[in-house]
């Protein structure tokens, strides 16, 4: 998909010394900054051609409602109400009123125009600081008309980027495990979306029980467990073609899959004799390499980003706690300490921070913790929730939310929510039916 | 072939004693419950520490040969009437030499998805070890793990977790 993409910069971005607005995401941000997203203006030709191709009346606005929908999620922006804009926005694409939009309290302002262009779709914007009335930076953009939400995510990606300075998580997906059903006989099936929602589609039929879908690194190939043929399995699923195969052959389950950061190896729990260790397999030359060698359960491997350590979760201890170990098995630390029971660790993509399940008195929380151990901060509290993934730029962690039944075992659900690593923000993550087991991509253009 | 599992002794000694206690302050408080509003009865299980001894879910493989046993949270440890209910499905296996088995493990929901398959994988093979110091041979018996996927119970108490924590023993063939 990438490769339809053209970016192309109108103007050097001038970076100077004079103070430019910016957003510290550091920090939960109760005062999410005032931003205008000015609907992208389109001219008549154009309007005609998308709605005959798209079904929809203005593309423009459809895109600016993506645009202004990221923002409202990622909890650091205030989009303003439209109906208060004064300026119409193909003039506010030519040269914005400042006045105008600093009157609404206005601080950053978003303006451009969609071109229809030899089949094509072609969108340009501008960023706009309206306190020091300068732009701030202009992109343009060529891609097929069927990109469109994608466009109004890059063009997130690009604010973000820009207002707060770290990488944006707009243009990605969120593959899941979408539930039905009676919660003794739940059908489940693989399903992938747009972060916002969009787009969902499920990728096996709920013939088999499948769990915990993880991307690899070039977010094109998806491992799971699949219980097809009653054989709990690792698979490997190429989501273009929807090819799937078995990883490896082992005599027994294999689960608890995730790919090595390069992409190259699944690493795994392998259970046997009711003992489970952790293996990985080479996906080239298919072999297999046992990493630990426990009488104890060893599960949830992941990479740091870098490749040399893995943590995992083990009861070497007696209980499920935390630990990591150098890549080749050795050197294994236990990391975890805190009163309760840990599980779920992941890496950050950052590498600076593993986050982690923890029970503790009947209940269930989300936190991060220093690779060491040190610092451990609990971000959410909840009779049962567990599985953190990363947005590909390490601060917002999406996981998935259990109900507790009533007294005669109805009302069950699950959901998904993402909460920033701040602990602020925390939004339940809408599917069409009930979620588990989510798993974020990376960023799909970069 | 037993395995070797190591533990901290102290901490696990400390932990089941807090256990034993907190549990038979749920007893008392499910007790007065009970006693509270009679009407609501609806469950004839029991548990002793937190396994499940009721017979609510309980199928049989033969007459008089439950095909189920039951766990404490996070064990994977036989109690005596487990080892008594596989006692007596290792004599009816022994009688049906053409049988085969999938003994089925699974964990209760209050545990993380991963940890809760290994955790079912290795309490179905504590059934399938104890099956096989009693004369069955190791190739009628498979295992598989469900972790929590597949409770018999959708409630979110103390019993119905007991419930949850089971190794099932199913015929195959």
């Amino acid at each position: 998909m990438k490769k339809f993409f053209y970016l192309i910069l109108i103007f050097v971005i001038p970076i100077k010394a004079f103070a430019l607005i910016e957003v510290d995401i550091t920090r939960g941000n109760l005062n999410p900054l005032p931003i205008a997203v000015s609907p992208l203006s389109i001219d008549d030709n154009s309007k005609k051609n998308f709605e005959k191709i798209l079904k929809k009346k203005n593309i423009g606005s459809e895109i600016s409602s993506v645009v202004e929908n990221n923002l409202k999620i990622s909890g650091l922006f205030n989009p303003l109400n439209k109906d208060a804009f004064l300026q119409a926005p193909e003039i506010a694409n030519l040269k914005p009123r400042f006045e105008d939009w600093n009157l609404i309290k206005a601080q950053a302002l978003i303006t451009g125009k969609v071109n229809y262009v030899d089949e094509k779709l072609r969108v340009e914007f501008r960023l706009w600081d309206v306190l020091a009335g300068k732009e701030m930076m202009a992109l343009a953009f060529t891609t097929v008309p069927n990109n469109w939400r994608r466009v109004g995510h890059i063009i997130t990606d690009k604010v973000y980027e820009r207002l707060t300075g770290e990488k944006g998580y707009f243009d990605t997906r969120i593959i899941y495990v979408a539930e039905e059903g009676p919660k003794t006989k739940r059908i489940k099936k693989l399903a992938i979306m747009d972060q916002d929602g969009a787009n969902n589609k499920f990728l096996t039929l709920g013939n088999e029980l499948v769990l915990t879908p993880r991307f690899n690194p070039t977010s094109q190939m998806v491992t799971y467990l699949s219980y097809f043929r009653n054989l709990p399995r690792v698979y490997l699923l190429d989501i273009e073609t929807g090819m799937q195969e078995v990883v490896g052959d082992f005599p027994g389950m294999t689960f608890a899959p995730r790919f090595s950061p390069d992409g190259k190896k699944i690493i795994m729990s392998f259970a046997k004799d009711g003992n489970s260790d952790i293996y990985t397999m080479d996906l080239e030359n298919r072999i297999v390499e046992k990493i630990t060698n426990h009488p104890s359960i060893d599960t949830s491997p992941s990479y740091s980003p870098d490749g040399k350590y893995i943590c995992f979760n083990s009861d070497r201890s007696g209980y499920q706690q935390i630990y990591v170990m150098k890549s080749d098995g050795s050197n294994v630390k236990r990391i975890s300490f805190g009163k309760g029971l840990y599980g779920t660790p992941v890496w950050s993509p950052r590498g600076d921070l593993i986050a982690f399940t923890k029970l503790h008195k009947g209940k269930f929380y989300i936190g991060v913790m220093r690779t060491d151990g040190s610092g451990e901060r609990l971000l959410t509290e909840n009779y049962y929730q567990e599985a953190p993934s990363w947005s590909p730029n390490g601060r917002v962690l999406i996981f998935y939310r259990e109900t507790k039944t009533n007294d005669k075992g109805e009302g069950f659900s699950a959901k998904l929510w993402s909460i920033d690593l701040t602990g602020y923000n925390e939004r339940l993550v809408k599917t069409p039916v009930d979620a588990s087991d989510p798993s974020w991509s990376s960023l799909l253009s970069n | 072939m037993k395995k070797l599992r190591i533990r901290n002794i102290d901490q696990g000694a400390i932990m089941k004693l807090n256990k034993i206690l907190k549990n038979t302050l749920l007893l008392v408080a499910a007790c007065i419950a009970l006693s509270a509003c009679a009407t609501s009865k609806k469950s004839t299980g029991q548990m002793q520490g937190d396994v499940y001894t009721g017979k609510d879910t309980v199928e049989y493989l033969a007459s008089g040969v439950p095909d189920r046993v039951f766990f404490a949270t996070n064990e994977s440890v036989l109690t005596t009437a487990s080892r008594e209910t596989l006692r007596k499905q290792a004599a009816w296996l022994r009688k049906n030499s053409d049988v085969t088995v999938v003994l089925e493990g699974h964990a209760d929901e209050r545990g993380t998805r991963e940890y809760n398959l290994a955790l079912g994988e290795r309490r179905a093979n504590a059934a399938k070890d104890y099956l096989m110091t009693y004369g069955i041979s190791s190739d009628r018996i498979s295992v598989l793990s469900y972790g929590k996927e597949r409770p018999v119970d959708s409630g979110s108490n103390p019993l119905a977790w007991s419930k949850n924590r089971r190794s099932v023993t199913v015929k195959a063939n």
